[in-house]
């Protein structure tokens, strides 16, 4: 495959209020393929570079699944496959499947937003060109990065890592594949 | 330039009050918090208390492991059961092992509902005491039944060729739904937990194969915004499910009981009394825990006395309930006017396992009320003997519901004795070593403390308007 000789420009910050303002710059210059790195979950990143998930909709269908798989196998073993008189009870007993299909109902939602959550952060990937930056090990540690990567029509080799340094970061890196 | 050069961090919420202990000390910075945590594992060599401890643990794991092999080979007759008492250490085991991982889940997950920042350095350790206590739990349930490789034909609803399915109106198929949910659930909570502070691992570990080791772990984690909002959005969704969760395990755990007509089992006060008493010897377990972890790698700056305190406190509120049923069974046993529920009562204050009860009542109800006073709640010394005391008295409460109800029910012919044998102890206490096994060995390998949620508590973490 054929890729632009690098990946794009990565820069530093050392607080996550520097990093908040530099995102919400490039954001407002146009950049799209943009990424913000940090130790930790900061929420005004995400917003900075305008991001949603829609991950609670994937474990409303998974824990729906779990709903109707515990009810239908229930009601399949007890009414139809194989019928049972419990005295005298119905063959039907919904009330006492109700705890079965509450425990498959939040299983498979668990399972569903964990599996969602990796899957749609693309994880496990062995590889990614960001960790060909040294400095970026510290991205785990105590610093902020804002990437902006190649790919983004507004990327020009010359103009984009001038916007990045005056952002006053503490450090811009290009990213190489 | 790192954080560390803005000159001395001060902890959030710092003692404003005095007599209110921070939930960090100060002087931290996101760097020293990595490096401190992940130093335990990747750079501080193997402490010599961690080895002792793990000599004496492992050897009782292979008793529990010798114990076993016999019974396989012999059969459920070398423990004390027998009818009346069918049930035995197996159950009383079982029950008391499910309901000190609830401590972990209710740290991890219904702390985190309420926004309790004081949980973020003992949620980590907590749902791995989750996790091994649901182990050494679930393994009692499955030995009792005396042929375990046969007891996924009889707990599973597997397709046999009699054609024959599990009951699903018999609370012991819920059990086996609910106590399974319960264990993935909590595996995975933590599991996601730990992959960002994997990744921080595998940046701060000095050696090679440490690094492709946590590396592999991580999955690649890089720490970017998109990932957390969705490992944020992860994060909560298995909190808000687990909540539930967790109050259902022991009411469901309570329905084999109380779903009987057995005097002293059929209430319906089981569930919150048995969801509160869980809670109760979990936090008990979560600081018999803390309190030798903190001492041996030095964390006192990280589990505060705020964390022991705070402990302690739940544990009183949770052993009132505890005692609020003890007293509502008594009531209701005598106002019931049923001969058979005002015999149980008397039974088991004053039968054969009178001196079984009153050590109970001790334990649970008279030695934990010390935490009325801030001098034992803030005294490691008062904290780890009180807790160890909590965990004896639910565990003889266990035994109490569980044999002395069996053991003389309607029919004075069919009355019998219980004593456990000498397999039934080796198995019990050896599921203690198992646990211990496995609790240093993820002392050893992994992050005992929540890295990136120990810097939200700082106040840089702030992003300022």
């Amino acid at each position: 495959m054929k890729h632009p000789p690098m990946f794009g420009y990565l820069a530093e910050f050392s607080t996550p209020t520097e990093l908040v303002e530099a995102s919400h710059r490039v954001y407002g210059e146009g950049y799209r393929k943009i990424d913000v790195y940090s130790p930790f979950p900061l929420e005004a990143a995400c917003e900075a570079i305008h991001f949603e998930t829609r991950l609670p909709l994937v474990v409303l269908i998974g824990g729906l699944t779990g709903l109707i798989t515990a009810y239908g196998m229930q009601y399949w073993i007890s009414a139809l496959d194989y019928p049972l008189n419990i005295g005298g009870r119905p063959f039907n007993s919904w009330p006492a499947f109700i705890i079965v299909c509450f425990e498959l109902t939040v299983l498979f939602s668990a399972i569903s937003a964990v599996i969602g959550m990796l899957a749609m952060n693309g994880l496990p990937l062995p590889y990614h060109p960001v960790f060909n930056v040294e400095r970026f090990s510290a991205a785990s540690n105590d610093s902020f990065f804002l990437l902006i990567e190649a790919a983004d029509p507004l990327f020009d080799a010359k103009t984009t890592p001038e916007l990045l340094r005056g952002l006053h970061p503490a450090g811009v890196w290009e990213v190489p594949y | 330039m790192s954080a560390e050069s803005k000159g001395g961090a001060t902890a959030i919420e710092s003692p404003a009050q005095p007599g209110v202990f921070p939930l960090i000390e100060p002087g931290h910075s996101f760097n020293t918090i990595s490096d401190k945590i992940t130093s335990v594992v990747v750079r501080r060599g193997t402490p010599l208390a961690w080895l002792g401890g793990f000599l004496i643990a492992f050897t009782l794991m292979n008793v529990m492991l010798g114990a076993i092999a016999w019974l396989f080979f012999k059969g459920t007759d070398i423990w004390g059961i027998n009818i009346p008492v069918g049930w035995g250490f197996a159950i009383v085991n079982f029950v008391w092992w499910i309901g000190i991982g609830h401590a972990g889940t209710l740290i991890s997950a219904i702390l985190h509902l309420l926004k309790q920042s004081w949980r973020n350095s003992i949620n980590r350790f907590a749902e791995a005491m989750t996790l091994f206590a649901v182990m050494c739990a679930g393994l009692f349930p499955l030995i009792h039944t005396g042929r375990p490789w046969l007891a996924a034909y009889w707990l599973l609803p597997l397709p046999l060729t009699m054609g024959v399915w599990p009951q699903f109106r018999s609370p012991l198929i819920w059990d086996v739904f609910a106590v399974s949910t319960y264990f993935t659930v909590s595996l995975l909570f933590w599991f996601v937990g730990l992959v960002p502070d994997l990744a921080t691992m595998r940046d701060n570990s000095p050696k090679k194969y440490q690094r492709m080791i946590y590396g592999v772990l991580a999955m690649g984690w890089r720490g970017s915004a998109r990932h957390w909002r969705r490992y944020e959005s992860a994060y909560m969704i298995l909190a808000g499910l687990a909540t539930p969760l967790v109050l259902s395990v022991h009411t469901v755990v309570s329905f084999d009981f109380s779903a009987s007509i057995i005097p002293g089992w059929h209430t319906t006060i089981f569930p919150p009394y048995f969801v509160a008493g869980a809670i109760y010897s979990g936090f008990a377990m979560v600081v018999v825990l803390a309190i030798p972890v903190r001492a041996v790698y030095g964390l006192q700056d990280m589990i505060t006395m705020r964390h022991l305190e705070n402990s302690a406190k739940l544990m009183l509120a949770t052993g009132w309930i505890v005692g609020y049923g003890y007293i509502y069974e008594a009531f209701t046993s005598w106002y019931s006017g049923n001969q058979f529920e005002f015999f149980m009562l008397s039974n088991r204050a004053l039968g054969p396992y009178r001196w079984w009860y009153w050590s109970l009542i001790t334990c649970n109800l008279i030695i934990p009320q010390v935490f009325w006073t801030k001098k034992a709640r803030t005294s490691t010394g008062w904290l780890f003997f009180t807790s160890c005391v909590i965990l004896v008295g639910m565990w003889l409460e266990r035994f109490i519901i569980v044999i002395v109800s069996l053991h003389r029910d309607f029919v004075p012919s069919s009355w019998g004795h219980y004593m456990p044998t000498k397999y039934d102890w080796a198995t019990f206490i050896g599921t203690l070593g198992m646990f211990t096994t496995f609790f240093l060995l993820f002392l050893r390998g992994l992050p005992a403390i929540s890295i990136a949620e120990m810097k939200l508590l700082l106040p840089e973490a702030k992003v300022k308007e």
